[in-house]
């Protein structure tokens, strides 16, 4: 009975999405770039008239990162990064919260060649993480999938020891790059007016100095979701040290 | 024969992935909601989340590529099967 | 054509939600449908023979797909994941108190302690 109502509920729903919505979208592949608001992202001129960028040879632009999406991430759009990490912020909280009610611990085999591999392996990993971050206005990746990157490589470490536990260092340097986040905010807002404006000088397009706060801001934002989300798998795996 | 012929050549990459791995997709999503035991569901949802890659990979979008490769198949995975372990622990008791 | 294939998974998610009576496996299904809405997203803004939006030696002169949808994509994964968490911690509380996470079993156990 439960499943005669299930696809009669989906069929429903298909109808109406298939049937109503799909006419009124474009065409797939086909639109039109000059009436579209990302025009002005893509061309860096939001306040300014219209002059191509070009790779290497722009100069001291009202925005530098070499990768657009990073730029309407951390420079155009930067509220709603903030706002991320908070949600970010509330998650792992509440997990912290509720993870303390019994210290159970999860326990698992121990395999010697995980343990051996997992020397070489992990300086590797972290590398990998960092080198993600640190260009994340050159090539594509950024700050959050390099502080995935770094808490999975501390996942490795936890299965393959069993008594690995991540300490108060975590705790510690998530709150001081939380908090970085919202001083350079501030700092912006006291030397040029408004909440979060870029102060550092914007290079050329494509060097590694260049684009101002974004590089910093990028860096917080790693060492913040590495912390958070690695204090996240440790809480779920064995409890509060109460 | 010549139609069905001059439909295959004409295709372009997009075409091709659309097809088979939008068909993949959808065989692996039935067979997670489906599933009798829950951890076959958990790994029919990360192969979901690593075909989704191949199409964003295609579709030209490489920051949304590597942040759902490293957030999609590594910790969804581990948080729920944390949370499988748990729930099975306390149920032998 | 990628349209088909989010609406159809959208409707998958759907019928997993109803018709299954694990918690767990409603989760499952929540998740499903949050993939098939990324990819929804990012679909609206291809560009047939413009290239990813990086400034770079292949492309030194703007020719590039719409990098606002990927943008709002970037937010929404890691967004989703952060509920996922949340989710699997309350579901593990459920289990301490109603002895079971079977939608079933947990309406008449609340019956009964009422």
């Amino acid at each position: 009975m439960r499943r005669i109502w299930a696809i009669l509920v989906s069929a429903v729903f298909l109808y109406f999405l298939i049937g109503t919505y799909y006419p009124t979208l474009p065409e797939f592949g086909n639109i039109d770039m000059f009436r579209r608001v990302s025009f002005n992202y893509i061309s860096k001129s939001t306040t300014k008239e219209y002059q191509p960028v070009e790779f290497k040879k722009s100069n001291g632009l009202e925005e530098g990162s070499a990768n657009v999406v990073t730029s309407i991430v951390v420079n155009y759009r930067s509220f709603d990064t903030l706002g991320e990490v908070t949600v970010l912020f509330t998650a792992a909280l509440g997990v912290g919260i509720l993870a303390g009610f019994r210290k159970r611990r999860i326990e698992f085999e121990e395999h010697r060649v995980l343990s051996i591999a997992i020397g070489i392996v992990f300086p590797i990993v972290l590398l990998f993480g960092a080198y993600v971050f640190i260009h994340g206005h050159l090539t594509p990746g950024g700050g959050f999938p390099g502080g995935t990157v770094i808490s999975l490589g501390v996942l490795l470490l936890m299965l393959a020891k069993n008594e690995f536990g991540v300490t108060d260092v975590a705790k510690h340097t998530e709150q001081v790059a939380g908090s970085g986040y919202v001083l350079v905010g501030l700092i912006g807002m006291a030397m040029a007016g408004t909440f979060l404006t870029n102060i550092l000088p914007t290079g050329t397009v494509g060097e590694l100095f260049s684009a101002g706060v974004v590089p910093i801001v990028y860096t917080l934002i790693a060492f913040k979701v590495g912390a958070e989300l690695s204090n996240l798998i440790s809480e779920m795996r064995e409890g509060d040290k109460a | 024969m010549n139609n069905v012929f001059d439909f295959f050549r004409n295709l372009e990459l997009l075409d091709w992935l659309t097809y088979i791995v939008g068909g993949l997709l959808i065989i692996f999503s039935l067979f997670a909601v489906e599933a009798k035991k829950l951890f076959d569901a958990i790994l029919a949802l990360s192969a979901v989340s690593l075909l989704s890659v191949l199409f964003f990979i295609v579709l030209k979008a490489p920051d949304v590529a590597i942040t759902e490769a490293a957030v999609g198949s590594g910790l969804a995975s581990a948080v729920m099967i944390f949370a499988l372990f748990r729930i099975k622990a306390g149920e032998k008791k | 054509m990628i349209y088909y294939i989010s609406f159809i998974l959208i409707g998958i998610g759907l019928y997993g939600i109803v018709s299954q009576k694990n918690l767990l496996k409603q989760l499952v299904a929540l998740t499903i449908i949050d993939t098939a809405v990324n990819i929804f997203i990012v679909s609206l803004g291809y560009l047939q023979g413009a290239e990813a939006p990086i400034y770079s030696v292949i492309t030194p002169v703007a020719n590039f797909v719409d990098p606002l949808p990927q943008a709002l994509v970037l937010t929404a994964i890691v967004i989703g994941v952060g509920t996922l968490a949340m989710a699997s911690m309350l579901l593990i509380h459920i289990h301490e108190k109603y002895g079971s996470v079977d939608v079933d079993e947990i309406c008449s156990a609340k019956e009964v302690i009422e």
